[in-house]
């Protein structure tokens, strides 16, 4: 159950951030002649990605593939 | 810009582009064949039912639900229109797209894998099937159903738009004749309705692998190429900046208000966020993508492409940034009408700035890249129509070949109906219809994403919550007037109610609706109105293709014809319908 709710922080990361406009509306610093704001969000697309295998990895730990016993429900 | 400089430009560009019409068709031609080959794809005994000819027999792996996703969701149209919002007005109306497909798959990643597990198990192939299942309530789900098909149509038409857009800078669609103006565009979609009658779902996982590795190809080589061609990435910026001011200090001469923006000032941080937030959310809801999403063979597909799909976010972020490339080339997307249209943006620009037969594989790439989700979402919405409206309402013992038959015809009248949208009326009515259509599907996502969490809610509040949603959200992109044309829909901003911010009004419309479905499921709860017969068990949301219980009801639901419920032994479980 922790692993599983560890997924879920993962997963809120991303969305929260980029939500979160004001903290990455500027131009400086500049990175290879791109603006913050764009290099910026590139980035996330790499973090985003990783988060969310990351939490697909923890979800396949937490439950085991097949593991559920007839008449358990859950 | 003189009237006389504008006619030069037209004529210039005007001409036939014969070695890049060439290489469009001879790659157009190859994808065709390829469409009609599909039905040996993964080949099933018959294609007379849904889950064959609609889902591909819920049968694709991870890898091809990639390609089959990401030749899904960034669809022409995207290509088309984002660079063409950044060329036109900047990061706001354009680069929202990045954040969009990036919170995208954290959402879908959660529920998305809930929704096949119980699809699997019930045979559902559209959320409003789900929807009937959970609640036993023909009018919600038809209210699903009904949202999902009337937003599908004006998408299936802008990817003709895409289409358009290609053929119009090729030098194709010109001139008074109205049969030979439109003729190739007639020809492209009758073949493509073709080959997706005869092999449903997968025509466009085949012709998406070809699209993706054009797309990918294209749109690599431009960004690798363009920028040391017109000074480097400092002069794009640049450039891009210089144009946002001076569009913003036009407006405000013109008396109107500055809507340009090279990086969202505090202004449009409410509006970049919910337009990426609603976005996402309501992207999901649609036909189109539910059906690319159960087509994969297990759960765990789906939330491994949740980790992987975000590559297409990548190269969209790219390809936003190429309608600045633009500004800084100085491209005039100029339409045989001798009118400027944004919209053009990038295929003049390839036209411009490559060789004529690169410029023949990226319009391809556009062209073909239009058939995938048109295909797709013609499907879908056949599929909605087939299930939740001709079985539900007009024939209630229709057998699983009735069916598609019915969803086989229907792809043929959606586009058909997507051919006549495009050509009678103005384009700009495809474009406003989908945005509404966006506005309408996000409504759906309480109905569908908290149903499949949880049972708390009641069916009535959540119908309620719908239409209230459905109608603030059309009253308000209504009142939405194009500075320009002075005509209604002209965008899908409005301010929020007591914030004097400007936000997407799907956003609004659903905070209206959530509350309402709120506040009503705890009155109707607490006078115990009955909602409904829930025919499916916590155990449905979790279980997987190889789990040998889901194995065994499979091999028992070959063995009848009835759409909804399984007899099997899981305790709680609904008796087959």
């Amino acid at each position: 159950m922790r692993k599983m709710a560890l997924a879920g922080v993962l997963l809120v990361i991303p969305v929260v951030v980029l939500l979160w406009v004001p903290h990455y509306a500027k131009v400086e610093p500049k990175l290879f002649g791109f603006p913050f704001f764009f290099w910026y969000q590139f980035l996330w697309v790499f973090i985003c990605s990783a988060l969310t295998w990351t939490a697909y990895k923890l979800t396949l730990s937490a439950r085991g593939k097949t593991t559920h016993k007839v008449g358990e429900d859950r | 810009m003189t009237p006389q400089l504008t006619t030069v430009l037209a004529a210039e560009t005007g001409g036939i582009n014969g070695v890049a019409l060439t290489v469009l068709i001879v790659l157009f031609l190859l994808v065709t064949v390829a469409g009609f080959m599909a039905s040996r794809f993964k080949r099933a005994e018959s294609l007379e039912s849904l889950d064959e000819w609609g889902l591909g027999g819920r049968s694709f792996g991870t890898w091809i639900t990639w390609f089959l996703l990401g030749g899904d969701l960034y669809t022409a149209y995207t290509f088309v229109a984002v660079p063409a919002a950044m060329f036109a007005t900047g990061a706001v109306a354009g680069f929202f797209a990045v954040p969009y497909t990036i919170i995208l798959y954290p959402i879908i990643f959660i529920f998305m894998a809930r929704l096949w597990s119980v699809s699997h198990r019930h045979g559902y192939v559209t959320t409003a099937d789900f929807v009937r299942g959970r609640y036993d309530d023909r009018t919600l789900s038809l209210a699903v159903a009904v949202t999902g098909f009337v937003a599908t149509m004006p998408y299936i038409a802008l990817q003709l738009v895409g289409i358009q857009a290609v053929l119009e800078v090729a030098g194709l669609g010109g001139g008074d004749n109205i049969v030979a103006k439109d003729a190739p565009l007639f020809i492209a979609f009758a073949l493509l309705a073709a080959y997706t009658y005869s092999s449903g779902l997968r025509a466009p996982a085949v012709i998406a692998f070809v699209k993706d590795i054009l797309i990918y190809l294209v749109i690599i080589v431009a960004i690798i190429y363009l920028p040391g061609q017109v000074g480097g990435w400092e002069a794009i910026f640049g450039a891009a900046e210089d144009k946002m001011n001076a569009n913003n200090e036009a407006a405000v001469e013109a008396g109107l208000n500055p809507t340009s923006s090279f990086v969202p000032g505090s202004g449009a941080f409410w509006a970049y966020a919910t337009l990426a937030l609603g976005s996402a959310m309501a992207l999901f809801m649609y036909p189109h993508s539910i059906t690319a999403s159960l087509s994969s063979n297990s759960r765990n597909t789906v939330r491994r492409n949740a980790a992987i799909l975000p590559a297409y976010s990548f190269v969209l972020g790219l390809l936003a940034l190429l309608g600045w490339v633009a500004i800084a080339a100085g491209t005039q997307p100029i339409g045989l009408d001798g009118e400027a249209n944004a919209q053009l943006v990038i295929p003049q620009l390839f036209e411009d700035m490559f060789p004529a037969w690169f410029a023949g594989v990226a319009f391809a790439a556009i062209a073909i890249g239009a058939l995938v989700p048109a295909a797709i979402m013609s499907i879908a919405a056949a599929n909605t129509f087939s299930r939740n409206i001709y079985k539900e309402w007009l024939k209630k013992d229709a057998t699983p070949a009735q069916e598609a038959k019915v969803s086989k015809l229907m792809s043929l009248l959606v586009k058909a109906f997507a051919l006549v949208f495009v050509l009678t009326l103005d384009k700009q009515n495809a474009i406003n219809f989908q945005l509404l259509g966006g506005i309408w599907m996000m409504q759906t996502f309480p109905v569908i994403v908290f149903s499949l969490f949880t049972r708390w809610f009641h069916r009535y509040a959540l119908l309620v919550g719908w239409a209230a949603g459905m109608v603030y959200g059309t009253i308000e992109a209504y009142q939405v007037v194009n500075p320009v044309t002075g005509k209604h829909f002209g965008g899908s901003l409005a301010l929020i109610p007591g914030m004097e911010k400007m936000g997407y009004i799907a956003v609004t419309a659903f905070v209206i609706n959530v509350v309402l479905a709120v506040v009503l499921t705890a009155i109707l709860n607490a006078l115990k109105v009955s909602n409904g017969k829930d025919e499916t068990i916590p155990f449905d949301y979790f279980a997987d293709a190889d789990d040998p219980r889901v194995q065994k009801d499979l091999a028992e639901h070959s063995t009848h014809d009835e759409a909804y419920g399984d007899p099997d032994d899981i305790p709680g479980n609904a008796p087959a319908r």
